[in-house]
Order: C-alpha cells, then structure tokens, then sequence
C-alpha cells in the first residue's frame, strides 16, 4: 500500500493458532485442518448469522461512504451487495474485514469480532487492486491463502503445495500453475483468486466483483464453484455489478446507496421499487430486465442461462 | 592481481553495499518506491552532520546512528504529508528530499567554517569516497548488511505478501502496517551502510538499478532477490576492482556505471522482456504475415485461371499486387521455397502442393470470418475484406472449426467464391 492510502488495520495481532480459541484451524498442516463445519460452532452456534452490522459508518476523511448501517446476513446463502459506483460497497466488505475503521457502529462474524473469526474467513479482493506484472505464478499466490494457518516465520512445505495445486484444480486450471501471473488472462487471474480463498477453508467468503471482467465460460465455472460452496453450508458475499444476473446467481441480496435501502431474500427485496431507490431515477431498462427475470424465476424455479453466441 | 589492504577493504565494503542495496532494491522497485530509497538518502545527511557536531569524531557508530535516525524521520515525515494534507506522495517524497538535504547542506558548510572543521571530511557522504572506508567501517556494514539479510530472509513470506497484495494480507491478520514500517527501517539501513561509499546522490541508483537489471531475468520473486544480490555485488567489486587499478577513477560512480551496464544488456538481450526478444518476435510476425499474403495471391491468381495453381506466376505480376519491390519479393519467394511451398525461376513462380495446402488454409480463414461478420455482424460484404485481411493471420484452427461449425459448413463466401474445404478433415 502507498504511503498515502488512508485504510488502516483494526487489529495488528498475529494470526496465530492460540489467537483465536474458537477457530477452527488450530493446526498448522492444512491438510489436517478440522472443516469449519464439522466444528463444534455448527451446532452450538448455528444459530448466529454469518454477518451482523450494527449502525456502522465508515468515512474517507471528512467524505462519508457509508452511513448508518444495520444488517443481519444469514449463514449458508450465497448474498450479493448490489448497488451503484461509490456506494460504499468495496467499503463494507473491507470494514467488514477490519481494513477500514468505522468511526461508529461494529460488526460482527458469526456472533464475535472479526479478528477472532479470521480463520473462518476467505477474501477475493478486486482483480485490479494487485500488480498481475509481479514476479510470481499461480501457484505461489494460491498459497498465500494458506499463510494465515502457517503463521509467522513458518514457510510452506509440500503438504502446502499439494493443497494449493488441489484448489487450482478446483477451479480448473491447475494445468497452470507454473506460468506467471501476467500470462494469465483475466477469467484466469480471477480464478487464481478465487483458488487463493478456496485454500483458507473458510465458512464464509468475501468477495469485491469476481464476476468483473471475466469471459462467459469463467463466469459459469464461478458461479457453479459458488453454488458448491453454499451445498456444503458456505455462506458468499459477492459485490455484484450485473443487476441482469442478481436475481438468477444469488439467494439473498443487499442494495446500498451509501445507506441500506434494503436487504432480504431476492424474490421479496429486489424488486423495481427497492432498485429505483438505490439508483435513483436512472433505471430503466435494467430493472425491467430484473423483473423480467424474476417472472421467469417464478414460473421455472430452474431457469436455464441463455447466454449470447 | 597483488591489491593492497586498503584496496581490498574498499572491495569488500562496496560488494556488501552492491549485495545489500540489490536485494532492498527489488522491494523498493516492486512497491513502486524506488524514489523513496532517494529521499531516505538525502534525509540521512543532516543526521550525519548532527551526529558529528555533537560527538566531533568521524566514529561509524555515530554517524550511522545519525543517518539511521535522520533518515526514519524523512521517511515519517513522508508518511505525514500525504497522509494528513493534500500533498500526494510523490510530490512528499520531492518536498522532504530537498528540504532534509538543504539543512545538510547547510550544516555541512557550518562544520567546514569550524576551526576544526576542515579535516571532518563529511562532504564525502554527498558523492561517496569509497577510498577512505576503513576496516571498522566495513566491520559495521557488514554487520548491518547482515542483520538486513536475516530479516529479509526471515520474513520473506510476509513481505512478499506485503508487496503483492496488502490487503489479503491484513485480512488474514498479519500487521501489514508494521512490515510497512519494518521494510522502510530496512531500506534507510541499507542507505546508511551506502552513505560512504556512493554517498547520498548516488545512493538510489545501488538500490534500484541492480533490481531492474534483475527483474529483466526472472519471473520468480526469489530468484529476483538472488540474481539482484549477485548483479549489485558484482558490480560494487568491479567497480571497486576498476578505481583500484586504473588511478584518479572515482569508485561510486564507476560501481553505479557498472551496475547501469548490466542494466543496459539486461533490458536489451533478456529473455521475454528484452528489446531484442521484442523486436524479433515482431519480425518472425511480419515475415509470416507476407508469407502467407504471398500463398493467399498466388492461391487467388490460380483461382482465377479455373483452379490451375501449376503454371508459372510472373514476378512482375505479382510486385504488381501488393507494390513490393522486386528484391523484396525475391527474398520472399526465396524463404518460401526453403520451406517446399514454393518452386521458382527467373521469371516467375508457382504454388507447389504443399504450398497450395497452406494457402487454401488462409485462403479459408479469411472467406470463412468475412462470412462470419456478414452473417453474425451483418456488416455489408463490402467493408469485411480488411478485417479479414488480419483475422486470416491471427485465426486459430481451433476458432476456425468453431466458426466453421457454427456457420453450417458454408462453402461460398458473401462474394460469391468458394471457400477452400478444410484439409484436416
């Protein structure tokens, strides 16, 4: 980060095992690691929701971004935040992670702070927020997602290796995790970052646009990675900019305008009222598209996607 | 080679600073903040002059202790201007870069007025005067090159996350903040350990020359580190090897002018990135492009005489259709025939039948994307030619069975000729 960038960490601890007594990767081999929901949080603390945001607002200096937030997200969807350019949405998800310090209001993971659900967290930031003319491969940034498990000092072994080409292969490029970084084609780099949160094992993922930018056939291994995350009881937060396709990928959805216009389930929230209050009066088009879509979800609960060529 | 102690000392010194600077370097360079390593140098001057006019002793230990100190508060001070004002970092960076080295400057000309003054000799630390480094002095650079090195080795997981991608790593807990700070205390050490030897002016170039030079080579961050530490130490001992040996040739300057000389043959002859890479990749390109436009020509001028490909072309028809000059077209015909798709005479040429095999191929691609963009597109027929003309070169024969599949197997293109089968098949 530059010199200049105003983010600051909400918590400078180690992510140590000892850290968190709760978490689930109390063992440093990754192989080894417990599933976060065969933990003992499933079944006494099944009842929390994955996020919970109470009167939350974040400001850039003297410009606010978000504004008085409340939000109770629940476990085992797959949830877009939906709304538009500078609604504070990458804003959320970085508070959320203790990137970003509110200056009120708090959030919670899975009924505790976040530094204390760490290890139960995957991140896929912004494509673009990273050099991709860096001197790495695939497959040594895919296992930067095992470096909260490993801790300080500690250097990946074999094990690591294995369980990071594991996750390349789960996104289906495994084939190239030897080639640099800056060879790989936008849907490619998205998937190395999607393998790269895989690798943390987490019961819930953050993700800023991992649909922004990607060919037609990555963003439908995506979406089938995602809709397997939420069979085996993951929860996705997914910044969203497609409003075409909200109503078909996602359960649940958020709209924000900097404030929370609204947040529900997708067939009862995402509706032409709610839009044209997080956009304003510029929607047209598009929200006829979503309702179109939404009728034709109601009639075939199974709607198949329809792209172009 | 017989060096005397002195010489050999100030090998030794400067080949510690080269290994030290290079591996820095890569960091600084990757985090974009080569300029940081030059304002950090010019900050530790006046900390060099404080640190003499309070001790008045030239001890390395003190005036390393200044320079460490002026040069963290220059770095503070960055840090605060663009953080806390309008000022963006780069204009921080010139701001505390001239203004900590004017006040050394200043304080530099107020110790030479002392009575004592004249023999401080601390105007060496502005271009460095590597023939005065002592065996306590390389005792103390090689002890902070050292606790550098460890560091970086150390912590190299958590910096190579540091300057890849910041975020994921302060979401996965890690005090990215304090690296932050740990790797800028790292980069003022190392300027502290060059102060002497290339002095503050020259100070970036040992930082981020040999890392560039290095980045040409590899694609692997390690292997980056490694081959910087051997360009960097390389070049300080040549350097120091060359202002031994050959009289009045000052030793920072020619240490940097080695290093810039590696750099120079690194951007132009390297594998991938360099000049010479570039530009032959361009030239195998042109070539194939005239290859397969000289079969496209000779493929249409059979076509037209009723699919008759085994008479001769006459040369001069065929400079006629693209304006080449006859030497060109010579050449041409010449490296095409080398390769059996071509036989020649003086007067002219004729496809042979591996030659008609490979033009029908171009031959194809072109009708078979100008079908696409009539039909897909709905261009008029009249304006896809052109487009065309690139696609046939580009085309792979995968996309070619796609497209060819999904325009059902068409045999005429929107001009009305044939589109060559495909030979594969």
């Amino acid at each position: 980060m530059s010199l200049s960038s105003p983010t600051t960490e909400a918590d400078d601890r180690t992510p140590t095992p000892a850290d968190d007594h709760h978490g689930p990767l109390a063992s440093g081999q990754p192989s080894t690691h417990p599933n976060p929901l065969q933990h003992d949080a499933l079944t006494d603390r099944h009842r929390e929701p994955a996020i919970e945001v109470h009167d939350l607002t974040v400001a850039y200096q003297t410009q606010p971004v978000l504004w008085d937030v409340d939000l109770c997200l629940p476990e085992g969807k797959l949830i877009a935040i939906v709304g538009p350019n500078g609604a504070g949405k990458s804003t959320l998800l970085k508070t959320i992670l203790g990137l970003i310090q509110p200056i009120t209001g708090w959030v919670k993971v899975f009924g505790a702070p976040y530094r204390r659900r760490r290890s139960w967290v995957g991140y896929v930031p912004q494509r673009e927020s990273v050099d991709w003319d860096f001197p790495t491969n695939a497959l040594d940034v895919v296992m930067m997602g095992l470096y909260g498990s490993l801790g300080w000092l500690r250097r990946p072994g074999k094990a690591h290796r294995h369980k990071a080409l594991e996750c390349l292969d789960r996104v289906g490029i495994a084939e190239l995790a030897d080639r640099q970084i800056s060879q790989l084609s936008g849907g490619q780099q998205q998937r190395v970052f999607l393998a790269r949160a895989l690798a943390q094992e987490a019961r819930l993922y953050l993700m800023d646009e991992p649909f922004a930018g990607v060919d037609a056939t990555t963003e439908r291994a995506i979406l089938s990675l995602l809709q397997d995350l939420r069979s085996t009881g993951r929860t996705v937060i997914a910044v969203h900019h497609d409003l075409q396709t909200v109503a078909e990928y996602f359960d649940h959805v958020v709209l924000l305008n900097m404030r929370l216009v609204a947040a529900g389930p997708v067939e009862t929230t995402f509706n032409t009222e709610n839009l044209q209050r997080t956009y304003g009066g510029r929607l047209t088009v598009l929200t006829q598209a979503a309702e179109a879509l939404l009728k034709a979800r109601a009639e075939a609960p199974k709607l198949q996607r329809g792209g172009p060529g | 080679m017989d060096l005397s102690f002195t010489a050999r000392t100030v090998i030794l010194g400067a080949s510690i600073l080269g290994i030290v600077g290079g591996v820095l370097g890569c960091f600084a360079l990757l985090r974009r903040q080569s300029l940081l390593g030059d304002a950090l140098a010019h900050a530790a001057l006046p900390g060099v002059c404080l640190a003499y006019m309070l001790t008045l002793s030239k001890n390395p230990g003190p005036l390393f202790l200044g320079a460490l100190v002026a040069g963290l508060l220059g770095a503070l001070s960055i840090l605060a201007i663009s953080r806390f004002s309008r000022i963006k970092e780069d204009s921080a960076i010139g701001i505390v870069l001239s203004t900590f080295f004017a006040v050394g400057i200043v304080l530099l000309t107020h110790i030479q007025k002392l009575p004592y003054g004249n023999q401080s000799g601390l105007d060496k630390y502005l271009f460095g005067q590597a023939a005065t480094l002592m065996p306590r002095d390389v005792f103390w650079m090689a002890i902070l090159g050292a606790m550098v090195l460890c560091t970086v080795v150390l912590f190299y997981k958590e910096l190579h996350m540091l300057i890849f991608d910041r975020e994921f790593g302060a979401s996965l807990g890690f005090p990215m903040r304090r690296l932050e700070i740990l790797l800028t205390l790292l980069l003022v050490t190392v300027v502290v350990v060059g102060l002497q030897t290339v002095g503050v002016v020259l100070m970036v170039a040992t930082l981020v020359t040999p890392a560039a030079a290095a980045r040409q080579w590899t694609e692997r961050l390690w292997v980056m580190l490694l081959l910087a530490a051997v360009i960097g130490g390389g070049s300080g001992t040549a350097g120091a090897l060359l202002s031994a040996t050959i009289p009045r040739l000052p030793t920072g300057p020619v240490i940097v002018l080695c290093s810039s000389a590696v750099l120079v043959l690194s951007l132009l002859v390297a594998p991938q990135r360099g000049l010479i890479w570039a530009w032959t990749r361009h030239r195998v390109m042109v070539r194939r492009i005239q290859e397969e436009n000289l079969l496209k020509d000779l493929y249409r001028w059979g076509e037209r005489r009723g699919g008759d490909w085994s008479s001769l072309v006459p040369w001069n028809l065929l400079m006629g259709i693209r304006g080449q000059s006859g030497s060109q077209l010579h050449r041409l015909a010449r490296r095409l025939e080398g390769q059996g798709m071509l036989s020649r005479s003086s007067r002219g040429g004729h496809l042979t039948a591996k030659g008609l095999a490979a033009a029908s191929h171009i031959v194809r691609k072109h009708r078979l994307w100008e079908l696409y963009l009539t039909r897909r597109l709905e261009l008029s027929s009249d304006h896809v030619h052109r487009d065309a003309d690139a696609m046939e070169h580009t085309l792979s024969d995968e996309a070619l069975a796609q497209l060819d599949e999904l325009l059902g197997f068409p045999t005429v293109d929107p001009h009305g000729q044939p589109i060559p089968a495909g030979s594969q098949r």
